[in-house]
């Protein structure tokens, strides 16, 4: 297959042997050449894919979906929610509003939390990011992931009437007719606001990325090879649940998290185990639990997380035994 | 004038609120700037993203920060 980034190696190889005159064969040449190719690589996808969601998405409000998903039961409207989670991130401070706007319009709890866990886990930016470093097929199978988990963890809660697990304040406020219209944009000013979520994106994470990748990098050139077989190999069967121990209280560091990842992917960690850390770095975060304390009780929260995880912890062993 | 900024506190709301004093201060507009921090008046104005910005009791944009131009369209 044609490489549509090999302009961006031979960049990264005229730097690094050229430029920098640093001789091939050293381990310095090979995290150079690493850091400044997954560097470029990042940013053009992130970019690029950032653009187009952000384009995307000009076209779904909580308005609309709130109108799609109301008063709908049924596996159907679990994908659909997951899919709509899929291409709207929120920020985490609009989680509660959104979660009262959903639960006000009728729709079920369940499929409220199945945009819930999807929403965070595939974002656009960590899409790129993963897309970048761990190539189209991880990438595929971690979104397909995170939708399946999405459906899964939301018909669960579902499945088990966890309603009045729900502050009933949440039930007592009526959701205004007023909101912004933001209906009939021109294609320039889609545009325009896609282009400013790339800025703005693009604004937040490019340090993560910066320290994540030269982590990476400093790794992939130093580190013997198949030194995590070792000890987090597929055989090893606490590595999995272990990975998402450590991965719940990590959110804020993501972007630098990926890229961490694919050197160590190099070095012998298997692939299902490290989709398992990803997930559970982005599904079920400490800041973004503590938000929905407002609206949920402890109880429904314990369940949730406890049901992602054990989710995540099962995706795992199955890419470690598929791949 | 009344400039409501709706958010629950996260980086995006404090921003709106320091480019719209910005602004204010710029134009020599007078308004009075509140945050709204209260989830049940968010929602009354209709809004689920923040951050939110109301201007006189009407909303004028949910889900971002607004740029400069944006504002100066609001106050003048």
């Amino acid at each position: 297959m044609a490489d549509i980034f090999y302009p961006l190696q031979w960049i990264a190889d005229k730097l690094t042997y050229e430029v920098f005159g640093i001789a091939p064969t050293t381990h310095l040449a090979a995290s150079v050449n690493f850091i400044i190719y997954d560097v470029l690589k990042i940013f053009v996808l992130l970019s690029v894919m950032i653009f187009a969601i952000s384009y995307l998405r000009t076209y779904i409000t909580p308005e609309k979906t709130r109108k799609v998903l109301g008063g709908k039961k049924g596996l159907r409207y679990h994908l659909i929610a997951s899919l709509i989670g899929t291409v709207s991130p929120f920020c985490s401070c609009s989680s509660v509003p959104l979660f009262i706007g959903f639960v006000e319009a009728g729709v079920p709890l369940g499929v409220t939390f199945s945009f819930l866990i999807t929403s965070p886990l595939v974002n656009e930016a960590a899409v790129a990011v993963l897309w970048a470093t761990l190539g189209l097929k991880a990438t595929v199978i971690y979104v397909v992931s995170g939708i399946v988990l999405g459906v899964f963890g939301g018909y669960m809660i579902g499945f088990l009437k966890l309603e009045r697990y729900v502050e009933e304040f949440v039930y007592k406020i009526k959701v205004g007719k007023q909101a912004s219209e933001q209906e009939k944009m021109t294609v320039k000013e889609r545009a325009r606001t896609a282009f400013e979520g790339v800025k703005d994106i693009v604004g937040r994470v490019w340090i993560y990325v910066i320290i994540g990748v030269s982590i990476g990098g400093i790794f992939h050139g130093y580190a013997p090879e198949g030194i995590l077989e070792k000890y987090a190999g597929k055989d090893n069967l606490l590595a999995v649940p272990f990975a998402v121990l450590i991965g719940v209280p990590l959110y804020s560091n993501v972007m630098g998290m990926i890229p961490i990842m694919e050197s160590l992917i190099g070095k012998g960690l298997p692939i299902g185990t490290s989709l398992a850390f990803l997930m559970s770095v982005t599904a079920v975060s400490l800041p973004e639990m503590v938000i929905l304390k407002k609206v949920l009780k402890k109880e429904l929260i314990a369940i949730f997380v406890s049901i992602v995880a054990l989710s995540i912890i099962f995706t795992g062993y199955m890419f470690n035994i598929l791949l | 004038m009344k400039i409501e900024i709706l958010g629950t506190g996260c980086a995006k709301c404090k921003k709106t609120k320091e480019a719209i004093e910005k602004v204010l201060a710029e134009t020599g507009k007078k308004a009075e700037v509140v945050k709204v921090e209260n989830i049940e008046t968010i929602l009354n104005y209709g809004v689920m993203v923040t951050p939110a910005v109301v201007v006189d009791g009407e909303v004028k944009l949910a889900g971002k920060v607004p740029d400069e131009k944006e504002i100066r369209k609001w106050v003048e």
